[in-house]
């Protein structure tokens, strides 16, 4: 008579099992995707590819000049903000700062904050900030370059993830920070004002770090 | 018979001091979660959820002696905004805070909130306080 409830239960544990398998710690890749069929061996094969971050030319916030190129096996957290903000970036960055605390001595990590006023953003004003922030050395780079560059990016890490990322009037504003992973695809978004979004972030990097093409170097 | 009024009559007494003090209780409790809310909207982003501030960017509004010897001052520092070096909690701040744009009632409702929040404990600072205080603005 017990037999049923035993096998049910051992039923439900295997389900379970398998269900947390299936999740198996890896974390989605976000963006556009394409089919690209080619042809292998006389056979057609399907591939997804995935959407990449393009290549982009900055400056940070020591005057030096900061490409894709410097990103070469880098895992990396991105956002957008300006210096003289007066409303969600102070809230994002003082999430960000968690996220640079844990990860700091982390040669491998990096955060990117690039400047959508890149115009009263100089080099000058973005170290000025970073001193203020209490960020040095290499970990954490405030980047500017032109407007126009700085907006096409900006679509780069957005459009595809959020969907009110049109721009309205000046600014881009919302509070994305987005992870990107050595092979420039994004692997998740992170609502930069809410607290326990950014925990989930600092959590998911560990998780991203694990996964067995994160570990080679690129 | 006598003893029954002299006990309802005692009971009445007790009754209104201890609603008059609830009024009052009252009063400050509205001040202080409408502030809440106001605290949320216009100064969270800045000062934090708990009054922390940001680095050397932003200053802490947890320096509880600079929130009680600068009481009547407040006011004027949210209506006109702050600009220069100040010092909070023992570190200068050379940033600045853009005008609030509240109206005295709210003021004070935000002040009766932050003064009475995050260590600070300046009682109720009401809208007749705020109408005072921005008189004297320099
Ligand atoms: C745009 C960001 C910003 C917002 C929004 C803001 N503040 Fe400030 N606040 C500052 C800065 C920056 C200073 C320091 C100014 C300076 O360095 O001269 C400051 C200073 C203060 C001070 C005096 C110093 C201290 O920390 O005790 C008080 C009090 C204060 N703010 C309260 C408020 C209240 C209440 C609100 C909401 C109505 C508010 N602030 C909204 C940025 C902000």
């Amino acid at each position: 008579m017990r037999k049923p409830i035993i096998l049910f239960a051992v039923g439900l544990t295997m389900f379970m099992a398998a269900c947390g398998d299936n999740k198996s710690n890896r974390l989605p890749i976000l963006g556009h995707r394409d089919a690209e069929t080619k042809t292998v061996d006389g056979k057609e094969v399907t591939d997804t590819v995935y959407q990449t971050i393009p290549p982009f030319k900055f400056v940070n916030q020591y005057g030096d000049s900061i490409t894709d190129n410097n990103l070469k096996g880098k895992i990396y957290v991105a956002d957008f903000f300006f210096t003289s903000c007066p409303s969600i970036c102070p809230t994002m960055h003082r999430n960000m700062l968690n996220v640079y605390n844990a990860y700091k001595a982390d040669d491998n990590f990096k955060i990117l904050s690039y400047s959508i006023d890149p115009k009263y953003d100089s080099v000058p004003v973005l170290k000025k900030y970073a001193d203020k922030l209490g960020i040095s050395g290499q970990s954490w780079w405030l980047l500017q370059s032109g407007k126009d560059e700085t907006y096409k990016l900006a679509t780069s890490y957005l459009t595809s993830v959020a969907e009110d990322a049109s721009v309205p009037g000046g600014h881009v504003h919302d509070g994305w920070f987005i992870l990107i992973d050595k092979q420039k695809h994004i692997r998740g978004t992170y609502d930069g004002t809410v607290t326990t979004e950014v925990t989930k972030l600092i959590a998911d990097i560990k998780t991203l770090q694990a996964e067995p093409e994160q570990r080679v170097a690129q | 018979m006598r003893a029954v009024w002299i006990i309802a009559s005692f009971l009445t007494v007790v009754i209104a001091i201890a609603s008059c003090q609830t009024a009052e209780d009252i009063e400050f409790k509205r001040y202080y979660t409408a502030g809440l809310v106001e605290y949320q909207n216009h100064c969270q982003n800045c000062h934090g959820d708990k009054g922390q501030g940001l680095a050397a960017l932003i200053p802490p509004l947890t320096d509880t002696a600079y929130i009680s010897r600068n009481k009547n001052m407040l006011a004027c520092l949210l209506s006109k905004g702050i600009k220069g070096k100040i010092t909070v909690a023992g570190k200068e701040f050379d940033s600045e805070m853009p005008p609030a744009e509240l109206a005295p009632m709210e003021i004070a409702q935000v002040l009766t909130y932050v003064g009475n929040s995050f260590g600070n404990k300046v009682g109720l600072i009401s809208n007749d306080d705020v109408t005072r205080d921005l008189k004297n603005c320099r």
